[in-house]
């Protein structure tokens, strides 16, 4: 009944951009279906026991990625170790100390043009100023730094928007009972970013986990087998360099894809895991 | 009292450390400014300003070497707007289909895959780009080798589609709800609504997706790298192309010392200068759009 008052030309129009609609929303379903299924099903089939559990072998002629999953653990860690205190105390600052309206806004400009900043560049400069001006050569360390600094940013934003929904009265509660300022903050503004750093952690996490620009001169692509402190000095795969080492360089793409079909599960698991903490916070923030 | 004194160091010590910590990332992007500046300009007044950046061969190894950085920026430019082409329509309709027309049930679903694609890393893109695209387009369009320019091109376009949806999605749903329902009281139909009142009133933003999409891919270098060929040819759809970021990891691997090394930091600087204008060029769009 609506539609006879409406001319030709104009249903036209809408049916074609509802079509439009339509058929961009199927082929980013498409997109996604397709990746994730082919890469699970190139991979999983590839993935086997001995690959998980050895280091690659020139003896026996096989390939392990031991090492590489090892050495990814070993740079996640050491990142965010590094970086949560680093974030969690800037963001602390911009939100409870920053006096000025204007300290403000050149922080929060650089922390933005720091998460514009492409890999390769992170990867260049952690490779001159790690590597060589720090001398730590090619080592995990160095990459886990050169992470440090992408995801500082990220970690930041997460715990700035946490500390926002602290109420402002808790402080002031907290003042009026004669608490200083340091006890404020660590007993009544700490607890409320638990929220946004569990989000700053697993967005950090996939980025770290997906991350191979920036590693692949400063964290170098050893494969060998090392303890956590040791593995921090010497150079080392990360599961993302491997794949790239493996398809690229070497043409194994079997073992590359068992590799993205790892990647694609941990990538599924930390989405999972981000949309639960998301709605977790935004039920405890409306009770 | 001795212990008020005490207590106001201390405080004044926290106050200082946390500081510190504030200006840790400010301090970041000057030390990467800085460094990038300091050692990419000595290459740069060497070779001629005008030779690196329109000179059209590169030949870092030869006895003879020349710098000539325009097939990179060619490369790098013609891609993204390649990837922007395809990309940003397809990115467009489907965040106002999500955030207008989807039932909640859908949308959920969509969201979730939508930030998986984000999550996918680019190594995982470059290697289905290289065992998918590469001979897929060889055999298509009969050409000799498939890593090309257009390999590149689909794989940053599929690349971009999620931070061109995700952020067109929240400028679209930041419109006020008053807009659309004059609209539809004066007799638009729901989509004419959508397209004609919300698109337009939440277009700072959209054009803010545009932009994060071009940073996206001309800052992407894995993915890139496995599926263009990496030769330093001036872009042509179906040639081996190499990028600004490809080429700065490429020669990274085997940068020596002198001009070869040097070179290599004045392409980051190139690089790093386009950044830093698409960075402006977004933060323009996102205060207009939180303004507007």
């Amino acid at each position: 009944m609506q539609n006879r008052s409406i001319s030709r030309r104009r249903r036209a129009c809408i049916g074609l951009l509802r079509a439009l609609m339509l058929i961009s929303a199927l082929v980013m379903c498409a997109l996604v279906v397709f990746l994730i299924g082919y890469v699970l099903i190139k991979g999983l089939p590839n993935l086997s026991w001995t690959l998980l559990t050895t280091k690659p072998s020139f003896l026996s002629d096989t390939v392990g990625i031991l090492p590489d999953i090892l050495n990814t653990v070993y740079v996640l860690i050491a990142s965010l170790v590094i970086v949560l205190p680093l974030g969690v105390g800037a963001a602390i600052y911009l939100t409870e100390y920053a006096g000025s309206r204007r300290i403000v806004s050149v922080i929060e400009y650089a922390a933005e043009t720091l998460s514009g900043i492409p890999s390769i560049i992170y990867g260049l400069v952690g490779m001159v100023f790690f590597c060589q001006f720090f001398k730590m050569k090619t080592s995990l360390l160095a990459g886990s730094l050169t992470l440090v600094i992408m995801n500082l940013p990220t970690i930041m934003r997460t715990t700035q928007e946490s500390l926002k929904t602290v109420p402002q009265s808790y402080r002031e509660g907290a003042f009026g009972l004669g608490a200083g300022k340091w006890r404020v903050i660590r007993t009544v503004v700490l607890p409320g970013c638990v929220d946004g750093v569990v989000t700053g952690c697993i967005l950090s996490a996939g980025r770290i986990l997906g991350e191979t620009a920036a590693l692949l001169y400063t964290a170098g692509f050893a494969h060998a087998l090392y303890g956590f402190f040791e593995g921090l000095e010497n150079a080392g795969a990360t599961l993302t360099v491997a794949l790239y080492v493996y398809a690229k360089e070497e043409g194994r793409f079997d073992v590359a894809f068992a590799i993205a079909s790892i990647l694609m599960v941990l990538a599924l698991l930390i989405n999972l895991a981000a949309a639960l903490v998301g709605t977790r916070c935004k039920k405890r923030r409306s009770v | 009292m001795k212990k008020n004194q005490s207590g106001r160091v201390f405080e004044a010590c926290v106050h200082g450390v946390f500081l510190l910590l504030g200006l840790i990332t400010v301090g970041c992007v000057l030390l990467i400014t800085m460094y990038l500046v300091i050692s990419g300009i000595p290459a740069i007044r060497q070779i001629g300003l005008g030779s690196f950046l329109l000179g059209k061969v590169w030949a870092s190894t030869t006895s003879e070497p020349k710098f000539g950085i325009l097939p990179f920026i060619l490369t790098s430019v013609y891609g993204t707007a390649g990837a922007i082409v395809l990309g940003v329509p397809v990115g467009f309709f489907t965040a106002v289909y999500l955030a207008k027309a989807a039932q909640p049930k859908v949308r959920a679903v969509m969201e979730g895959a939508v930030s998986l694609l984000a999550g996918i890393p680019s190594v995982v893109y470059g290697l289905v780009g290289m065992l998918i695209l590469v001979p897929g387009i060889r055999r298509v369009f009969h050409v000799p080798d498939g890593s090309s320019l257009l390999a590149a091109i689909l794989v940053l376009a599929v690349m971009i589609l999620p931070s061109i949806v995700k952020v067109s999605m929240t400028a679209l749903e930041a419109v006020p709800k008053e807009y659309e329902d004059a609209s539809l009281a004066l007799g638009a139909t729901p989509v004419e609504t959508w397209f004609r009142v919300s698109v337009p009133a939440a277009r700072s933003g959209i054009a803010a997706a545009v932009v994060l999409g071009v940073g996206r891919a001309i800052g992407e270098a894995m993915a890139v790298m496995m599926v263009s060929g990496n030769v330093a040819n001036m872009p042509s759809l179906f040639q081996s192309v190499r990028f600004l970021t490809t080429a700065v990891a490429s020669e990274m691997s085997y940068a020596g010392v002198g001009l070869q090394r040097q070179a290599l930091f004045s392409i980051a600087l190139v690089l790093f200068l386009f950044i830093m204008l698409i960075n402006a060029a977004l933060n323009f769009f996102l205060k207009r759009s939180k303004e507007g």
